[in-house]
């Protein structure tokens, strides 16, 4: 659905943000975004969303270009973006104002979802905290019933029984039609959610792979033995490593631990997902 | 729902299954939450939930009314019971044996404590 080849970026004076970076996206998924803090996430969900313009490369949605702002692109898409300016003014005009760009926009799913996060429509929005301005900012994205939902640090701000109900509405609305990209580092809070990563660092795609064939390919947990093919290891206490799974047991993927691998051990891991590549 | 982080989601959710029907709280024939219901219900994706409920179906646990829904089998209780006690002698116990062996346990102690256990 979403296809991304060759894409540059830098701001104005610095180095590559994104230097070369080609990725797909489909229907069906939730991608997790992740990488360290500078690498690029957020500007390239930012291109993705025509709030920035490419260097260079090709953006595509549905086989048109969405590198020039057009408004059929623009109307399929919608970024939660982490930092954000609201107008201030209360939510229903907020709605009133902005729901009309959204030809699948939902009145009342937006008016659901807003109780639900315990707001109400006459809320000012210049008057509420932080967290719950995202809570406006996910209701509305989620009501726009875009094809593509962009996320950008969803979770950030909100408290920790919100955090719950942000999964709870997620596993509501994903479905095949819907592609979802959720940037992060908050991986304990969406690695439920989440079915596919993709890791950037050094402002290229180092990792692009479903948990499904992660959980196919490697096993995560403390080995019995001293065994010789340990791909990493956590240093400490508890020493939670990533083998090949060979014969194993399929285990659940930890999530944070492969994000260290895949910073450290960017080529075994590569390797071997590829070796074993036969689809 | 938490996760224990070292199975597989999908057979976590297999697990919390199996509770309800053996605790009768999903009886056989009777109808149980749809995928998105579960998916909704424990946090995750829906497609974890799906691998869960094919899982299931595979194993004829429960079965699918096209446009209905999903139900317990008609022997859905016997089954997880079958299921539940073939894992209870092939995992569970050969690690309490471990254990017995590495504690040095004898099975005349867990004999009397398990009496004394079943008295109260």
């Amino acid at each position: 659905m979403i296809s991304i080849k060759s894409l540059y970026y830098h701001y104005p004076k610095s180095s590559m943000v994104l230097n070369d970076i080609s990725a797909n996206f489909e229907r069906g998924n939730i991608y997790g975004l992740f990488g360290k803090n500078g690498e690029g996430k957020s500007t390239l969900l930012k291109i993705m969303s025509g709030l920035l313009y490419a260097k260079s490369g090709e953006y595509t949605v549905d086989h048109k270009s969405g590198l020039h702002r057009n408004a059929r692109t623009l109307q399929r898409l919608f970024l939660v973006p982490e930092d954000f300016e609201l107008s201030a003014v209360t939510i229903a005009t907020y709605q009133k104002i902005n729901g009309r760009f959204y030809p699948n926009f939902s009145k009342k799913q937006f008016y659901d979802l807003i109780a639900e996060f315990k707001l109400a429509p006459q809320h000012h929005i210049a008057r509420l905290s932080f967290g719950q301005k995202k809570k406006v900012l996910i209701a509305f994205g989620i009501a726009t019933n875009t094809p593509i939902l962009l996320m950008d640090e969803p979770t950030n701000g909100l408290d920790i029984p919100s955090k719950s109900q942000f999964r709870k509405i997620m596993a509501s609305i994903a479905d095949e039609n819907k592609c979802i990209i959720i940037s992060t580092h908050q991986v304990r809070d969406l690695h439920s959610l989440i079915n596919h990563i993709l890791v950037l660092d050094e402002a290229k795609v180092v990792f692009d792979a479903s948990l499904a064939k992660v959980s196919t390919e490697f096993w995560f947990g403390k080995p019995k033995s001293t065994e010789d093919s340990i791909i990493y290891t956590e240093a400490g206490f508890g020493g939670k490593s990533i083998l090949p799974r060979g014969n194993k047991e399929e285990t659940e993927v930890d999530l944070e631990l492969l994000f260290s691998a895949v910073l450290t051990q960017n080529t075994v891991i590569n390797t071997i997902l590829k070796t074993n590549d036969h689809d | 729902m938490d996760f224990d982080n070292s199975k597989p989601i999908y057979l976590q959710i297999v697990d919390f299954f199996y509770e309800n029907i053996l605790v009768r709280r999903w009886q056989d024939e009777e109808r149980i939450p749809s995928v998105r219901e579960v998916a909704v219900m424990v946090e995750v994706n829906p497609n974890t939930a799906i691998r869960a409920f094919n899982h299931l179906q595979e194993l004829e646990v429960i079965y699918n009314k096209r446009g209905i829904g999903y139900f317990v089998s008609k022997d859905g209780y016997a089954k997880v019971l079958d299921i539940k006690r073939n894992e209870f002698k092939e995992q569970t116990l050969p690690d309490v044996f471990k254990q017995m062996r590495l504690l040095d346990v004898t099975f005349e102690e867990v004999k009397n404590l398990y009496d004394q256990h079943e008295k109260e």
